[in-house]
């Protein structure tokens, strides 16, 4: 599966979030998208999906092109999303079972029981957790029933929305080797939203730099480490991301 | 020269349906007029240590210590006119997200001004100067403007500002900062830090910054305390952190993937039980 993104826009009434952004991702690669708050790393990850209002410019996933809101059953099958905050995006009233039972009565798939068991496995998470309720999980448990949910239908895009910048720093190291486990044994094409770029450089091969709408550079992860960039913010943030240091901050 | 803040022995629990939850379990610690740290996870107590300090651990919590004196004051033997008294003028404490720890319904400018007319004696024209000059120390630009305008009309990192301004109007000797950059982004994160950086600094306080991101505070304080299940696991100068003696603080170290580096899979703490004992 690849996605091609060009010239992309997206407006709010009136507020371009997106301005004419383009990005092409590769079958089984790891892209990440970095910016800070506002920039429209989420909004780009929304507007593939179709939950935002798409302007202008065209998004095509695997060569089939993707038209307002609408989205083919076979897309909402192979893509799938994981958002950021676990405490907001499993329901609280259901149960785990219930949760990942959702998409398979969604897409019309059998053999539930033999699913859900392995989704769990495959997350890491035992069987006792199949029939607990999010509040009796931790966050990081919670992450893990979200990508369970998100794995069960056999999807071959994940696009993944900061999906640990809620956690603590040891449970993040846990769910990023779980995505990278996951993404190894299935083949998966991933689009990583992130503002850390620590975490998008250890996940992402390649990664597009985003401010105020507009795509500020796309470059390898290695040149990023290696300090080839072309653009004064991205080495900016890359300061930043350093942590404090009193020669950093001007006054 | 004695020091700001003694804490010795403190524990804050919560009785609940299922028993007594213990968040600080007997930690101590003196703080002088420098920079400390306080790492740890969610739940190490961390906060609820800041929260006991500024005597605002929540019913029904129960805050006990042995000593808990701020400059010579038994904060264990304070009643609520003492705190009102001391809370904002001689002890401060910044929080993590200015959209929920800033008045929603009171403009930048009037809450500033009230703190400094709660605990000084000052006109409503001085007030109104020393909130201006104040909102100019935390680089501001336009100080007139934000002093009239609402929280919501102004972002996260000028909202934080403004907490930071007002937290320190009235010249307090202790800081306590809880989280205060981690709804920020990066680089707003290092403006907001460098001015807090000038201002204790410049005015001698002592600092308590709470915080998850071990490297973070570590490039930021003197000293560390790093917390694990409401205790105290280990205590480091932060140019020693490298030398790290802790399991648990080698952990935290090690499990943040950094630029650069190609460690897959990230190392993950393994919690050991003897750890919280």
């Amino acid at each position: 599966m690849t996605i091609r993104i060009e010239n992309l826009s997206v407006s709010f009434d009136g507020f371009r979030a997106l301005n004419s952004v383009s990005i092409a991702v590769d079958k089984g690669e790891s892209f990440g998208l970095v910016g800070e708050s506002g920039s429209g790393k989420s909004t780009l990850l929304r507007a593939v999906s179709g939950l935002a209002p798409v302007s202008g410019g065209t998004i095509a996933v695997n060569g089939e092109a993707l038209t307002g809101s609408r989205r083919s059953r076979a897309f909402r099958r192979a893509v799938q999303m994981v958002f950021q905050d676990p405490y907001a995006s499993l329901h609280p009233r259901q149960t785990v079972d219930r949760q990942l039972l959702e998409p398979l009565a969604i897409h019309g798939i059998g053999d539930t029981e033999r699913r859900i068991l392995q989704a769990l496995d495959e997350v890491g998470l035992g069987h006792s957790f199949r029939f607990r309720y999010p509040h009796q999980l931790s966050g990081g448990q919670r992450q893990r029933v979200a990508i369970a949910r998100a794995l069960i239908v056999e999807p071959a895009i994940l696009l993944l929305d900061e999906p640990t910048s809620a956690l603590d720093a040891s449970v993040q190291a846990e769910v990023l080797n779980l995505l990278e486990e996951v993404r190894g044994r299935h083949n998966l094409t991933f689009v990583m939203v992130s503002h850390d770029l620590g975490v998008v450089t250890h996940m992402c091969s390649r990664l597009a730099v985003m401010k105020a709408g507009e795509v500020v550079e796309t470059l390898a992860a290695a040149d990023l480490a290696g300090g080839r960039m072309v653009s004064d913010y991205t080495r900016q943030l890359m300061v930043a991301s350093k942590g404090f240091s009193r020669e950093a901050v001007p006054g | 020269m004695k020091p700001l803040l003694t804490v010795r022995n403190l524990s804050v629990t919560y009785p609940t349906r299922t028993g007594i939850v213990e968040a600080v379990r007997g930690i101590s610690f003196e703080l002088g007029r420098e920079r400390l740290g306080i790492v740890g996870e969610s739940g190490s107590g961390k906060s609820q240590t800041g929260r006991a300090i500024m005597g605002l651990t929540p019913p029904p919590g129960i805050v006990r210590a042995d000593t808990l004196s701020f400059s010579g004051i038994d904060l264990t033997q304070a009643g609520p006119a003492a705190w009102r008294d001391m809370r904002g003028s001689r002890m401060a404490m910044i929080l993590q997200d200015p959209k929920f720890s800033l008045n929603p319904v009171m403009t930048i400018g009037r809450q500033i001004t009230e703190t400094l007319r709660r605990h000084e004696n000052v006109t409503k024209r001085e007030a109104r100067r020393r909130a201006l000059e104040m909102l100019e120390a935390v680089q501001i630009t336009d100080p007139e403007r934000v002093f009239g305008l609402y929280p919501f009309e102004v972002s996260g990192g000028m909202g934080q500002r403004a907490m930071i301004a007002m937290m320190l109007v009235c010249g307090p000797e202790l800081l306590i900062a809880d989280e205060p950059t981690s709804a920020l982004d990066v680089t707003v994160q290092l403006e907001v830090l460098g001015i807090l950086d000038r201002l204790v600094r410049d005015n001698g306080m002592g600092l308590i910054f709470i915080s998850h991101d071990l490297r973070l505070v570590s490039s930021f304080c003197d000293r560390v305390l790093v917390m694990y299940a409401g205790r105290i696991v280990e205590e480091l100068a932060t140019a020693d952190l490298s030398s790290a003696k802790h399991p648990y603080t080698q952990g935290l170290l090690d499990c943040t993937p950094r630029i650069g580096e190609s460690r897959h899979p990230l190392p993950v703490l393994e919690r050991q039980k003897e750890w919280a004992a």
